[in-house]
């Protein structure tokens, strides 16, 4: 009632408090240990539970990792090692089968003395992602990123330079036909006629452009055929080329979906969804084996690059509906805005929607990506070795490594998981950047 | 009600003879629902129309099927000689010289306030991206807050966000300004500063068709308030007499409400 009374009374205060700290034990480790560990008996009890656990793992697994054997010829001497350095009943890991066989890991049957071409494909790769991930990098490296498809395509496939070469040239003959129709005025021809002219110069005429350009300058480097690729160079040419094509195919599908246009919204929604009620394998199968049925005959359509298709459909079919909930989130308003300003669709996508939705989604973006990097091991199942079967199996079938389980598994997932956590913290840091920069 | 304190100089507010919308026997439905009955306007270059009216009575969508955020589906709308069809050219064109203001802003989060300014100038009027920030320092300047310059959208109070709204249409340098409730939700001490801009503008000649509730800017800068209810125009007059002197009972019921406390 005391309070009654005072807010009743005129009151004016006339010395403003200072701040003062807070209370002994509100503060510091002990604080932290009360409120995350030790907050009442239920809380106490799980935690110690939990301790508990970690204890039972860790010793039962953290002995067979210690007594792990890396010089050993064969599983046999492995375990001979083993019993006789800790005893009769003493289990370890039997690394050496990784130590010996390491290289088939990463590179399946690649011939070893061109080990260095998929590693130097690794490192540019790295060299020309960095402009695109890191706004602190040197923005001369784009030029890297650019010529990069048909450089890593070169070091890793071998042949003629002029292939490549005479693919960019695709390209060229594009923006020459879409710069000459927008100067003349066709702006709705103009993209086109401009992918048209590509695709038919693709078609019939940069094979001839090829060999005339061999046959003038004969150039290249010995030729690795794609049933050599295995392991880690096969999961990481599939996913990385599956990733860079499926970002752009995932934002035009997602756009489509929205668009008012009828037909486009038609075939964008018939084809997401279709996509995303086929399981992958099935793509798969469909690669390697119906569309030879659907190709000309003679055409030897190369399964990796079959591979690498139906995984960007797959994959960009998930992203499109991903982007599709960026979209849907942002206002009206800022649709509204940009037509009020005068943007055009393509305009106002680009430069206020898209910027915008994507980093709504990117976290979504991101877990697709993963997803699709580790799917790229089903490729076992249209005859490709790949790293976590494929590969594993190879090992196994020699008769020293026979019986051989955990190891060549614990190897090939902590490589996955180094990919993929990398990935998972380039988005965490991607979204604080972005949080940062729009505040 | 608001009143407007500092003296407005109306020596600059000379209608011309030009005409600079006109819109005729124009009607739009929502699905079965008929927004717009009949609406019969013509506005001439330098006039400040208010279009004042309860909510739902068609006001905002009036003014947003000026620049086609709305489409119409009978008569005629005609901004600057072009008329508004389903034609994509004429829309952006029209959309290029008519400015809008938005009750909720709509800045672009994730650019600066200055590049919120210098993009439409840039990519639709080609302008170097110099001169385009230089015109864009020129408006903020002129709303005053050129130093936010470099700051984001997020990190501005309310009415300083709709003064950039503001400066960001007139970057496209608009010979017809909309406003749809700017300071609707602002708060009470923003709105003033929002209203000010509004009046400078007014005082250079701009033509302006503002949906707004502040019926003080009514009766010191327009020189017609346009009564709505149920999408039709029920009343259009000079703020004196349109105050002073309501013909119709919907207006009088109108302004009972609004003005009786």
């Amino acid at each position: 009632m005391s309070d009654t009374h005072a807010e009743t009374v005129a009151y004016v205060r006339e010395t403003m408090l200072p701040q003062q700290a807070p209370p002994s034990g509100q503060t510091g480790a002990v604080k932290w240990l009360r409120e995350n560990l030790f907050a009442g008996w239920l809380n106490t009890a799980l935690t110690v539970l939990g301790a508990l656990i970690i204890l039972w793992l860790g010793t039962h697994f953290l002995p067979w990792f210690l007594h792990g054997v890396w010089n050993a010829n064969s599983l046999a001497e492995c375990r001979e090692i083993i019993t006789s350095t800790w005893g009769q009943d003493a289990t370890g890991a039997c690394w050496a089968v990784i130590r010996e066989r390491w290289t088939q890991f990463l590179f399946g049957f690649y011939p070893d003395y061109l080990y260095w071409r998929p590693l130097l494909a690794l490192v540019l790769l790295f060299a020309a992602l960095a402009p695109v991930l890191f706004p602190g990098a040197p923005r001369a490296l784009l030029a890297l990123t650019v010529i990069y498809p048909g450089l890593g395509y070169l070091l890793l496939w071998g042949g003629s330079v002029w292939f490549p070469v005479a693919a960019y040239l695709g390209f060229v003959l594009g923006y020459v036909v879409f710069t000459a129709l927008t100067k003349a005025g066709q702006n709705l021809l103009a993209p086109i006629l401009a992918v048209l002219a590509t695709i038919l110069y693709w078609l019939f005429l940069a094979g001839p452009v090829e060999t005339a350009l061999e046959s003038v300058i004969p150039f290249g480097m010995e030729e690795v055929r794609s049933n050599l690729f295995g392991g880690f160079v096969l999961s990481i040419t599939i996913g990385v080329a599956a990733i860079a094509l499926s970002l752009p195919m995932g934002i035009l599908l997602a756009l489509g979906r929205r668009s008012d246009m009828l037909l486009v919204k038609a075939l964008s929604v018939g084809f997401i969804e279709f996509i995303r009620g086929v399981p992958l394998i099935t793509l798969l199968f469909t690669a390697s084996l119906l569309l030879n049925y659907f190709l000309p005959p003679g055409t030897n359509f190369d399964i990796i690059l079959r591979v690498v298709i139906m995984v960007t459909l797959f994959a960009a079919a998930y992203i499109a509906e991903v982007i599709r909930g960026g979209l849907a989130a942002l206002p009206r308003g800022q649709y509204e805005a940009a037509d009020a300003l005068g943007l055009d669709y393509w305009k106002a996508m680009r430069l206020i929607i898209l910027p915008q939705a994507l980093k709504i989604s990117i976290p979504g973006i991101v877990s697709t990506f993963i997803g699709l990097f580790k799917d790229t091991t089903l490729v076992i199942f249209v005859g490709l070795l790949d790293p976590l079967k494929g590969i594993t199996d190879a090992v196994r079938a020699a008769i020293e490594w026979k019986g051989i389980y955990w190891e060549p598994f614990i190897f090939v997932g902590a490589i996955f998981f180094i990919f993929n956590f990398a990935m998972s913290r380039y988005s965490m840091l991607l979204e604080r950047r972005l949080r940062r920069e729009h505040r | 009600m608001e009143t407007i304190e500092r003296a407005v100089d109306r020596t600059q507010m000379k209608v011309s003879d030009e005409v600079a919308i006109q819109i005729v026997n124009m009607n739009k439905w929502y699905g079965q629902f008929h927004v717009l009955r009949d609406i019969n306007l013509t506005v001439n270059r330098g006039e400040r129309i208010v279009i004042a009216g309860p909510s739902g009575s068609g006001k905002s969508t009036l003014i947003r099927c000026i620049n086609r955020l709305e489409e119409h589906q009978s008569g005629q709308i005609i901004v600057d000689g072009t008329e508004l069809t389903s034609d994509l050219k004429n829309i952006d064109k029209v959309r290029s010289e008519v400015g809008m203001v938005f009750q909720h802003f709509n800045l672009f989060p994730h650019l600066t306030i200055l590049e919120n300014c210098t993009l439409a100038p840039i990519w639709v009027r080609k302008m170097p991206k110099r001169e385009a920030e230089e015109t864009a320092m020129h408006f903020l300047s002129k709303v005053k807050i050129p130093e936010q310059a470099h700051k984001y959208p997020g990190q501005l109070s309310g009415g300083q966000q709709q003064r950039v709204a503001i400066a960001r249409s007139l970057c496209m340098k608009p010979r017809i300004m909309l406003f749809d409730e700017p300071t609707s939700a602002l708060d009470p001490e923003m709105i003033k500063e929002v209203l000010d801009t509004m009046i400078e503008l007014a005082e250079e000649g701009m033509t302006m068709l503002c949906v707004t509730h502040e019926m003080g800017f009514a009766q010191a800068v327009a020189n017609r308030v346009i009564f709505m209810a149920d999408g039709q125009i029920v009343e259009q007059n000079n703020p004196y007499d349109f105050f002073n002197n309501p013909q119709s009972d919907r207006t009088k019921q109108f302004l009972s409400q609004i003005l009786g406390h």
